[in-house]
């Protein structure tokens, strides 16, 4: 059995605003294992980015708070440690790539002062042995000419090139787990297809574990081991990877998934669209919050919010129907 | 030139049903230096030579990597840009040399969907106005009474509450945002529509929404399209035919189901390798081929090939010119002097 390195309970992230309390993060659970790949799925503002953050303690305070929840990471509370412990554990034990890396390097400093930066600070290196160190970082991620390229500002790399200066820089510090959000967004399908082979030869070959966030289901079918679903604040479905794209069982997973078409598929005739939108942070419906969309709905769903209930090994579903579903949806695949 | 002999890419069917032709297009960009004295000091080439036609009723998908030059040819088509080389002819006549009221008859029939539905709307409009400006510009109501009706038609049409006239663009989300472009769109009638990139900026249960409803209205007014994005899975389920675009070429140019199941150019093989399959099992037993480096500068794009830089299958011919569009089999293009070269135990996806 793998162990557990990072246990999220109950988190819950509120940003207090003039409009009301916007609930993007609201009660999440889940764990990630040693090495393991965890990829969290979601449309736009389901609170996937602020969960995020919200395990490195960097959500915006004010307007943000983390109301509740412990995050559980080797053996210690996050959200009770002082914030020199915090800031000696990002960076160092945990790391983040972000989908627009030119935001999160420097402009005015050298790619490779910026890795030597860390190194210095965080692994006590000196100046000689940051720099051997950064070259064989940038070497390891695949940047030709490392030697000379550290010597360049971020805006002469290309957008790959950046993210995979981000991962070296995520790398720099050997952490346990990285925490990637939307790290392929913003790149075209075959420096998509580059990068994230490279994290994951490189999560391989250094045992770290990873969190992928992605509002993009196909690009973590080939990454993870296990897959969580948000909508609107909330987990939804959690499974393997095999379980969420082969066995769907919450109606809004299996909507996302019917509703793109796929590469590998004959041409349907019209696509199936969830209908109509995500619902507002600030206020929620009552009961469950993919109700007002849900083909499936009945009437507890509008009184009562339903729990993540297991229903096999490793898959919970968060829907009063999940049963019945299994038996709709075989139905459908029959006619 | 011997065109009737020699078939292009631009005369592939019959001359009836065509109704826009693309022959031969050039656009590129100076790039100057020097505050005071503005010198050019040399091009982007954006589009460097691209050939196709578009059938009446059709929809032909433009995919590529960005700044591959889709856009760039889409406001060409447009006239949007005077292009630097080549003809665009539409209808017969060649939108490049037409001027003044003939031009502006002709901007009617061809209309624009843009990608981003927050910049592309003007924020100080409602919502009817919008969408029935184009009917005032274009003279198209006789009355108040009408322009209203027309307008609430419009909404309708294109899936928005005829209520919802009298909100501001903030007030939308982006999926209906790009309704209203969709509607804006419609007002003038027209009879070709260049989508650059409709959906790329909506979420996935949105996105299929709206590819519906260009679907619907393409059969509901007998529209044709150019569908512009870089979601294949996309294009793949919304064209008739699809032209890969790269570096300012066009490299491979099928009907939909022949290049996506025998796709050609190397080029098109790592596209589709690359794109990713929601369902892990499928995945596994896929074969990827990751290409390495970046796109080249287009303001200095290879010399010979354009693909050979970053090609896994090229020979030293591949850097003496860049192939001519070859027909390798009935109305199957490739830019590829390797094409077929393949099949021999070279993995695809
Ligand atoms: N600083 C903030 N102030 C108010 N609301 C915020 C702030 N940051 C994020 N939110 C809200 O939190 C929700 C979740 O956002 P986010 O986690 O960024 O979504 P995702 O990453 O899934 O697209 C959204 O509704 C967003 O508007
Ligand atoms: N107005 C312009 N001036 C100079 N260069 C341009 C202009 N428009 C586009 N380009 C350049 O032309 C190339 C093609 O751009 P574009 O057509 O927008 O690509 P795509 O739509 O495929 O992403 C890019 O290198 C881009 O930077
Ligand atoms: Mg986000
Ligand atoms: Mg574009």
């Amino acid at each position: 059995m793998a162990r557990t390195l990072l246990e999220v309970d109950n988190l819950k992230t509120h940003f207090f605003t003039s409009d009301g309390v916007v609930k993007a993060v609201d009660g999440i659970s889940y764990t990630v294992d040693e090495g393991e790949t965890l990829a969290i799925v979601g449309e736009s503002g389901c609170g996937k980015s602020v969960s995020a953050l919200s395990l490195m303690r960097l959500v915006a305070d004010p307007p943000g708070k983390i109301v509740d929840g412990r995050v559980m990471f080797e053996g210690q509370d996050l959200l009770q440690v002082d914030n020199a412990e915090m800031r000696s554990i990002r960076g160092n034990r945990m790391a983040m790539v972000f989908q627009e890396p030119m935001t999160s390097l420097n402009p005015v400093l050298t790619i490779g002062r910026q890795i030597t930066e860390t190194l210095e600070l965080h692994q006590n290196m000196n100046k000689s042995q940051a720099r051997e160190r950064a070259e064989e970082l940038v070497r390891m991620v695949g940047i030709a000419d490392a030697g000379s390229r550290l010597k360049d500002y971020p805006h002469q790399f290309s957008g790959g090139m950046r993210q995979r200066v981000m991962i070296a820089m995520a790398l720099s510090c050997n952490p346990r787990l990285i925490i990637a959000d939307e790290p392929t967004t913003a790149l075209d399908v075959t420096i998509q297809a580059q990068i994230l082979e490279l994290m994951q030869d490189l999560a391989q070959q250094f045992g770290t574990a990873m969190i992928i966030i992605t509002h993009n289901l196909g690009v973590v079918a080939r990454y993870a081991q296990r897959v969580v679903v948000m909508y609107a604040g909330k987990i939804i479905e959690t499974g393997t990877a095999q379980e969420i794209y082969r066995n769907p069982s919450h109606p809004y997973t299996l909507g996302l998934l019917k509703s793109v078409p796929r590469l590998d598929e004959v041409r349907k005739v019209s696509l199936d669209p969830i209908e109509g939108l995500p619902p507002d942070l600030v206020d929620l419906p009552p009961g469950c919050s993919f109700a007002p969309r849900c083909p499936y709905v009945y009437e507890r769903c509008t009184q009562e919010t339903p729990v993540l209930m297991v229903h096999s090994d490793a898959h919970t579903t968060a829907c009063w129907r999940h049963e019945e579903l299994q038996g709709l949806k075989t139905a459908a695949s029959v006619s | 030139m011997v065109q009737t002999q020699n078939r292009t890419a631009a005369s592939t069917t019959d001359a009836g049903d065509v109704l826009l032709e693309v022959k031969d297009l050039k656009m590129y960009f100076p790039v100057t230096s020097g505050i005071i004295f503005q010198k050019k000091v040399a091009d982007v080439k954006a589009v460097d030579g691209v050939t196709f036609s578009i059938k009446k009723g059709e929809t032909l998908g433009l995919v590529g990597e960005s700044g591959c030059g889709k856009t760039t040819t889409g406001r060409a088509i447009l006239q949007l840009y005077k292009p630097t080389e080549g003809h665009v002819i539409f209808e017969g006549q060649d939108l490049t040399k037409l001027k003044g009221s003939e031009m502006r008859a002709m901007r009617r029939k061809i209309q624009v969907i843009f990608q981003d539905p927050y910049g592309s709307l003007n924020p100080r409009m409602t919502c009817g106005d919008i969408v029935g400006e184009p009917l005032t510009v274009h003279k198209l109501t006789s009355s108040k009474g009408e322009y209203r009706d027309r307008v609430s038609e419009l909404l309708e049409v294109t899936g928005l509450n005829p209520y919802m006239a009298d909100r501001y663009p903030h007030e939308f989300s982006g999926g209906q945002r790009q309704r209203i472009g969709i509607a804006r769109a419609l007002a003038v009638n027209p009879s070709f529509i260049v989508c650059d990139e409709p959906v790329s900026a909506l979420d996935v249960s949105i996105q299929a929404q709206v590819i519906n409803l260009l679907e619907e209205l393409q059969e509901q007014f007998d529209l044709t399209y150019l569908f512009i994005a870089h979601d294949l899975s996309v294009v793949r389920h919304i064209s008739d035919r699809v032209a890969v675009m790269y570096l300012g070429h066009i490299v491979e140019l099928a009907d939909r189901t022949e290049l996506y199941e025998n796709p050609l150019h190397p080029y098109t093989r790592a596209l589709l390798s690359a794109v990713p399959i929601p369902d892990p099992v499928v995945e596994a037993q896929r074969t990827r081929i990751i290409l390495t480096g970046d796109v080249p500068s287009p303001m200095n794009p290879p010399p010979g090939c354009v693909f050979h830089t970053r090609c896994p299958i090229a020979i030293d011919d591949c850097q003496i010119e860049m192939p001519e569009l070859r027909e390798v089999s009935p109305d199957h293009w490739v830019a590829c002097i390797r094409a077929e070269g393949w099949n021999e135990g070279t993995p695809i996806a």
